[in-house]
């Protein structure tokens, strides 16, 4: 189990005093359940999940992993521990193959094992294996691939970071229906989904709502989908626009 | 002829041989031919003032492979060879030359070598080049490879020319001339560090109508490590021509980058692109998100960039 304690999250602000990004949230996430953080842009949702891989250390409160204060483990070491996060914009290497990440990813995965992760995301892996993760793939090329990399990494706690964003609309209800497989699944571990996506609200055990910084509500879909239902809608229409915000 | 331990390990890493190759071979020690074997289509010979090789190959022969590695043991030791290679007509070999260094003295060691490449009609060459320095001691590991390059009609040659690591100072020339819808490719990645200098210097005259040339270089320099990377390109008929350089900067090197295009026909397409930064931070986060510590992250991000 993963436990949020009383977490805050500043950053220098223009004037150069403190900003507040995160105040003081609390949260439980339970083995083998599906959560949908959601919320406004900004309002914090990608600093939790950057929090809780370590890549921004918190200004004050406490993690546990299993009982264990996970404070002052780096990234590497909370990876190892289990936790994984699939980036909102994932980073492009040259001379990095589709290949090389996934086996990073999951050191030991077989060939079979390899092309099966690929094709889950709907890329053919004959024609990606070899690639470069370079500027001649696509950024729906890239984020597939990086939910690809997180899927085969089994992690304790898995963090989608938007995975929608970027990506086709005729590829997002297959890779919905891919990671909810998984994560049905009784050993599939936790998966935080930060999401403004209807079709995933409405199938995870619970929503957090996140709004400047805080835990704005928290229940299941039935319960925080009249309180959001407007603006997930507005989000969805502005997505099937083409006009994608991203969050900074 | 009997191989020490240290020369096969020098040549395992320019020529990532293990044992001696058959085809054609020439291994040169410490300034002297210590074993040479030429191929019913390839025949390799000294050169009339003794000062290197004559590597034919014949018209019309595929799939070949010739080997030329050069490997200094003697401390202090000062190489200078001139070696030329003629590919006969429709010919399509390979050649892997490279030169490693041991060098545990103070004094120091250098190897000057001179490779002139004709690559005849329609003849496709790929040319693969490692450099390579050891050793404990002070002195020097200095290796200065001067290249000339003629392309003739059609012909084209892909040249992969490395620094693996080192080598102290290093005075990389290459000068190539192609002929019409020839086809030249050079790909060169360095890698310096400590103290070390590297000087590339590139040079492409592109003289043929429909003929194509491509300079690619990709660069790691840490600790103090200076590098100057030069390229020109001159296009002299309707022709295409694209450098590309990218280097990744760490530490307190530096690196100098000048990119030089040269248009003497108006159809003569000439383009060049140069970027240098650091390892981009979220490059290494995301490795270490995946459970690398950030050394193994670095060691990854350098090995694919210079792959």
């Amino acid at each position: 189990m993963l436990i949020l304690e009383n977490i805050s999250f500043a950053v220098n602000g223009q004037n150069g005093a403190n900003k507040e990004i995160i105040r003081g949230i609390d949260l439980e996430f339970h083995p083998n359940r599906l959560y949908a953080i959601t919320g406004p842009n900004g309002g914090g949702k990608t600093s939790i999940a950057k929090i809780i891989m370590g890549i921004y250390k918190q200004s004050s409160g406490n993690i546990y992993l299993n009982g264990e204060n996970i404070n002052d483990l780096n990234i590497s070491e909370r990876a190892r521990k289990g936790i994984a996060y699939a980036f909102q914009q994932p980073p492009r290497f040259k001379g990095l193959t589709v290949s090389d990440l996934l086996q990073i990813a999951r050191p030991g995965l077989d060939g079979v094992n390899l092309r099966t992760s690929l094709r889950d995301v709907g890329l053919c892996p004959e024609d990606y294996l070899d690639r470069d993760i370079g500027p001649g793939l696509s950024g729906g090329e890239i984020k597939r691939i990086e939910i690809a990399q997180l899927l085969a990494r089994d992690a304790k706690i898995s963090i989608f970071d938007e995975p929608e964003a970027g990506v086709d609309l005729w590829t997002i209800q297959k890779l919905i229906a891919i990671i909810m497989g998984k994560f049905r699944s009784k050993q599939g571990g936790t998966a935080v989904i930060i999401t403004h996506n209807e079709n995933v609200l409405h199938i995870v055990d619970e929503i957090i709502l996140v709004e400047e910084g805080q835990i704005k509500e928290r229940g299941t879909p039935d319960e925080i989908w009249p309180l959001i239902r407007h603006e997930v809608e507005c989000k969805m229409k502005e997505q099937c626009r083409g006009e994608m915000v991203y969050e900074i | 002829m009997k191989f020490e331990q240290l020369d096969m390990d020098l040549l395992q890493a320019v020529a990532d041989i293990k044992a001696i190759p058959s085809g054609a071979v020439n291994i040169r020690r410490n300034g002297e031919a210590v074993f040479r074997h030429s191929s019913p289509n390839i025949v390799i010979n000294t050169n009339p003032e003794n000062k290197g090789l004559m590597v034919e190959v014949k018209a019309g022969s595929k799939g070949e492979t010739v080997h030329v590695p050069v490997i200094l043991t003697n401390s202090g030791f000062h190489d200078r060879v001139y070696n030329t290679f003629t590919i006969g007509e429709d010919a399509e070999v390979t050649i892997i030359a490279g030169c490693g260094i041991h060098n545990d003295s103070h004094s120091d060691s250098s190897h000057n070598g001179i490779h002139e490449i004709i690559v005849g009609p329609r003849a496709r060459v790929r040319y693969l080049e490692k450099h390579y320095g050891e050793g404990m001691g002070k002195g020097k590991r200095i290796l200065n490879p001067t290249t000339i390059v003629r392309v003739e009609n059609g012909g084209s040659i892909e040249m992969e020319m490395i620094q693996i690591k080192g080598v102290d100072d290093t005075i990389r020339s290459t000068t190539a001339y192609i002929q019409e819808k020839g086809n030249l490719k050079v790909v060169e990645r360095l890698f310096t560090h400590g103290q070390q200098k590297a000087e590339s210097d590139i040079r492409v005259e592109i003289e043929g109508q429909g003929a194509a040339a491509q300079i690619l270089s990709r660069s790691v320099a840490q600790d103090d490590s200076y590098q100057l990377f030069k390229a020109a390109l001159v296009g002299k008929n309707e022709c295409t021509g694209h450098v590309e350089c990218d280097a990744i900067l760490m530490d307190k090197a530096r690196i100098k980058s000048i990119p030089q295009l040269e248009a003497e026909d108006a159809d003569a397409v000439l383009t060049h692109e140069a970027a240098i930064g650091k390892i981009a931070g979220e490059q290494l986060i995301k490795l270490m998100s995946l459970g690398l510590s950030e050394q193994e992250a670095i060691d990854t991000i350098l090995e694919g960039f210079l792959s």
